[in-house]
């Protein structure tokens, strides 16, 4: 018989401890996977300053929000103020004609975050679109759209956007296509990638022996596949369209005075550097600290939906 | 290798197709008639007569429809014509020639910058993935995508330029003088500034490439035949990390190109920026053409050769295997 | 006597997102110079990590060696070695041949280069030399023609041409232990037989001890000696083939033999799958861990550990079945 080589307390042991259980089929499942906003706020609990960020970015669109409710007109002219230091009355001091700062940041943010996520919507469906198509198509419809979006990166946007300006009028819809124009191929890119990978996955192959339309295969089971990366390359966009429009604005091609963005309250202010930097100070940080918010979210957002993260 | 050559310069000269129709249609639809300004007596001092107005539409190659115009620029432009242009009546070509080293050298000297600075920067964050360094050198690259380059520009002027005298702050040249280190001393802000951007995105490309690189198995196997730390870095891991940097540098040169307009403009940099928003400005429809023309080729030629080095380096693509 | 190679309560977890995942909960086994062993589980039941930790090749964090673990390899304690004595002892006296041989090789450095490298780490070779003696070494895992494939790249060949030039840069230096995780699992059955002839010839050849890493009893068969089977991080069963194909004692031996296909006996035998999955490693059932899934299971299995019997000499089983008070309710 088998010797025992591990030393036992034998006096412990009861007869009963033998008896063979009833085994009952209970299934015990953990679920590891838990919704999109469980991982952003596990994140953001990790990540202070992603979550610092998004408060900052909560505050800056209140304000933008709320501008209308303050009682300083950002047209008024303080005639006997003009380019004044900060103060009680002008928190960040006036221009040079005497306009609050503040109140004109505020408003600037008003079109500035506009710009910005109207461009990310218009940039982030087109892109989506082209980039499924592209991907899922293959062959010389791929061929055909990729060198189309190689098309857009190689031209100089900047200078394209500024002929097209000379014979288009220019407003916030123009302003917003424009943008979208030059930015939609970058998320082009990552959806065609990512549908690439997808097309290859046995759910899709299903769908497809079942029958199932096209179209309804990229938006039924390909788009709800790379929400993550679709969600991360919209919070990115709407950093580089604030980036772009404060770019164009400052070379004097943004949205027409009198409505202000930050972009072009500092085209306004280099007039006035050497008196008054303040004036150029206060947009261009605003222009920094919103554009920074959004790409450390977007990147806290990329690490938080990345599955291979939560194994 | 040579079938990978080909598709690539086929693939280029598409794109560069593109390009060209696309920019043309731009400017063939902007309103007004390119020779406005020489058909009423203007700074020139001289009405040009109807006879002397056709012969500039036909040099200009502005007869006939859409496509016959277009052919005619496209033939003109691939054998180097660019045209003439209309607010001094010189040839594009000429005055691009004349302004491009000064925009190449900045933008030379900001991509060699940026990628001196980004590779050991990169290489440090990736290998203390998560510690101090990483922690610090990631938080600048956040600031430096962030940050509108044109800004940061007029704020290094006002401090360095206005408040501290320390660096001239716009144009190329002090006036009467004429070497090397004046040049480069009104050179540093703007190259500065300009690779900001580019150095960010290379920092955050060669972290990632490492931190994945270091993952993968054939480090392992490095480790397990008693391969160091330094071995393992450089005898396997640099190279398989620095590979795609090549490709990543390709597809920079775009933002390159759009950033180089801006800062020299910040900077009153005498390039092709300048130049073009001049041109802009005057409604000088060749010169626009021009610029974009080649602006485009100089970026496709520059991918082209990135795609191209990277195959040689990289023994998979080399082999013909993709 | 002094063992070759002594594992003794070796414990390591990861440290995850869900939690600190304990791959390997106490394991000891020792092994004779130039013995071949197997160890043999499921997937995660913690062999590889025990592979890995012998090769010292867990990564800390988000791994973790647990105090109280010893791995004694010709009498001194690799598990306190100082980085310089681990690069000096990984290669020399002990290498590794990996499951997908694809990915642990450099895709962009030569295969002359691989192997040659180990040579010029350890030994005071010059390059010429190095290169010379991989060239030796590449013919003799059965590479055909080697002076001009030393120069080309993983990529350009086969899947078990790969495997064997794994072989080959773990030859190199000759080290006294090879382990070989999941060596031929990626591979073709026609190909993985041919790397089991050649791990065979190899440590017939070079007199090293082998310590094979896989999930598939069949392989084993004829290249172990001495078989370790490994259930959720825990040794259940060690004895010599012919102890545990012929005469199993643990219930989980047992299933995974009934799920081998045999082709040594008369009887009509259905293969059987095992019930159920292993346990979670973040929160490991108290007692014996394969309680969950055993058809025999006793009350005492799910409270208390099980102790360890000695059935022949070499052969144990951790198991409540062989305790004198269990016989009389659970006759065979």
């Amino acid at each position: 018989m088998a010797k025992l080589l591990t030393p036992l307390n034998q006096a412990a042991l009861k007869a009963e401890d033998f008896s063979k259980i009833e085994r009952e089929n209970k299934e015990i499942s953990v679920r590891y996977d838990r919704g999109f906003f469980h991982h952003v706020k596990k994140a953001l609990g990790e990540n202070k300053i992603a979550a610092v960020c998004l408060v900052i970015l909560c505050v800056i669109i209140t304000g933008a929000l709320m501008a209308p409710l303050s009682s300083v007109d950002p047209d008024y002219m303080d005639v006997m103020n003009k380019m004044a230091g900060p103060s009680r009355e002008h928190w960040f001091g006036t221009d040079e004609l005497g306009r609050d700062s503040f109140t004109r940041a505020l408003y600037g943010s008003r079109v500035s975050l506009l710009v910005g996520f109207a461009t990310m919507v218009v940039s982030v469906t087109a892109g989506t679109c082209v980039g499924a198509v592209s991907g899922y198509a293959g062959g010389k419809t791929d061929m055909i759209l990729m060198r189309i979006v190689d098309m857009f990166q190689s031209v100089p946007s900047l200078l394209m956007i500024i002929v097209i300006f000379s014979f288009v009028p220019n407003n916030m819809v123009t302003l917003v296509l424009m943008l979208a124009l030059f930015s939609w191929t970058g998320v082009a890119r990552i959806v065609r990638a990512q549908t690439l990978t997808l097309k290859e996955r046995d759910f899709v192959i299903a769908a497809k022996t079942l029958g199932v339309s096209h179209v309804k295969i990229i938006l039924k089971h390909i788009i709800p596949n790379m929400t993550t990366q679709i969600i991360v390359a919209a919070s990115l966009s709407i950093a580089g369209a604030i980036l772009d429009e404060s770019a164009l604005s400052y070379l004097g091609y943004g949205v027409a005075l009198p409505k202000a963005s930050w972009g072009s309250m500092l085209q306004n202010a280099q007039q006035y550097i050497l008196y008054d930097p303040l004036l150029a100070l206060i947009p261009g940080m605003f222009i920094l600290l919103t554009v920074l918010c959004f790409n450390i979210l977007g990147d806290a957002l990329q690490y938080a939906l990345d599955p291979r993260l939560h194994k | 290798m040579k079938k990978f050559v080909l598709r690539r310069f086929a693939q280029m000269i598409f794109v560069w197709i593109l390009v060209s129709i696309f920019s043309f249609s731009i400017v063939y639809f902007a309103p007004g008639d390119p020779l406005y300004i020489y058909m009423t007596p203007g700074a020139t001092g001289h009405k040009m007569t109807d006879e002397e107005l056709d012969r500039m539409r036909e040099s200009l190659g502005l007869n006939g429809n859409v496509v016959e115009q277009y052919m005619s620029w496209a033939g003109k432009a691939a054998r180097g014509n660019l045209g003439i242009s209309i607010n001094n009546k010189r040839p594009v070509l000429d005055q691009i020639l004349e302004k491009l080293p000064c925009t190449a050298g900045l933008m030379g000297a900001s991509l060699v910058l940026s990628l001196v600075l980004a590779i050991p920067l990169g290489l440090i964050a990736g290998t203390h993935k998560n510690k101090l360094a990483d922690n610090i050198i990631s938080g600048l690259t956040y600031l430096g995508i962030s940050v509108p380059a044109f800004w940061l520009g007029i704020m290094m002027i006002i401090v360095f330029s206005m408040t501290f005298k320390l660096l001239p702050g716009s144009g190329m040249r002090t006036i009467g003088v004429n070497s090397a280190w004046d040049v480069i001393q009104h050179g540093i802000m703007p190259a500065l500034v300009l690779s900001l951007n580019n150095m960010a995105v290379f920092v955050r490309y060669i972290r990632s490439n490492t931190i994945v690189q270091l993952e993968e198995e054939y480090v392992l196997t490095a480790v397990s035949k008693g391969a160091g730390k330094k071995r393992i870095m450089y005898g396997h891991v640099l190279k398989n990390c620095m590979l795609p940097v090549i490709t990543s540098v390709g597809s920079r040169l775009g933002t390159l190109v759009t950033g180089s307009f801006i800062i020299e403009s910040v900077f009153a940099w005498p390039g092709l920026g300048t130049l073009g928003m001049s041109a802009i400005n005057n409604r000088d429809y060749p010169m626009i053409m021009g610029i974009t023309m080649f602006s485009c080729t100089m970026l496709l030629l520059g991918n082209f050769l990135a795609d191209i080095l990277y195959g040689f380096a990289d023994p998979r693509i080399k082999q013909g295997k993709e | 006597m002094e063992k070759f190679l002594e594992v003794k309560n070796l414990r390591v977890s990861y440290h995850s997102y869900a939690g600190e995942v304990q791959s390997v909960r106490g394991v000891s086994f020792s092994i004779d110079a130039g013995q071949s062993v197997a160890i043999v589980g499921e997937s995660g039941c913690g062999k590889s990590v025990t592979a890995k930790t012998i090769m010292g090749l867990i990564q800390t964090p988000p791994g973790e060696i647990k105090e109280g673990s010893q791995i004694l390899f010709e009498g001194r304690d690799i598990l306190s070695q100082t980085p310089e004595q681990w690069q000096e002892y990984r290669g020399k006296d002990c290498a590794i041949i990996f499951q997908d041989a694809l990915a642990a090789l450099n895709p962009t450095m030569t295969i002359g280069n691989q192997v040659a490298e180990k040579l010029l780490i350890h030994t005071s070779m010059s390059r010429a030399e190095a290169w010379e003696e991989a060239g030796r070494l590449l013919k003799l895992v059965g590479i055909p023609n080697p002076e001009k494939r030393m120069k080309q790249y993983p990529h350009e060949f086969s899947g078990g041409q790969r495997q064997r030039i794994m072989i080959a840069i773990a030859l190199a230096c000759q080290p006294r232990l090879l382990i070989a995780d999941e060596p031929t699992t990626a591979l073709d059955v026609t190909i993985q037989a041919d790397i089991i002839d050649l791990l065979k010839d190899i440590q017939k050849e070079f007199g090293m001890a082998v310590i094979m890493i896989t999930h598939d009893l069949g392989i084993v068969a004829n290249i172990a000696k001495k078989i370790i089977v490994m259930y959720a991080g825990k040794v259940v069963e060690t004895g010599s083939s012919q102890d545990i194909f012929y005469r199993p004692r643990h219930p989980y031996t047992k299933a995974l033999l009934r799920a081998v296909p045999r082709l040594d006996t008369e009887e009509e035998q259905s293969l059987e799958s095992i019930e159920g999955t292993p346990p979670n490693m973040i929160d490991p059932p108290a007692g014996c861990a394969f309680s969950t899934r055993c058809a025999q299971c006793m009350r005492i299995c799910q409270k208390s550990e099980p102790p360890m019997f000695e059935f022949e000499d070499g052969h144990t089983a951790q198991c409540w079945l062989y305790h004198p008070m269990a016989a009389q309710g659970n006759e065979e």
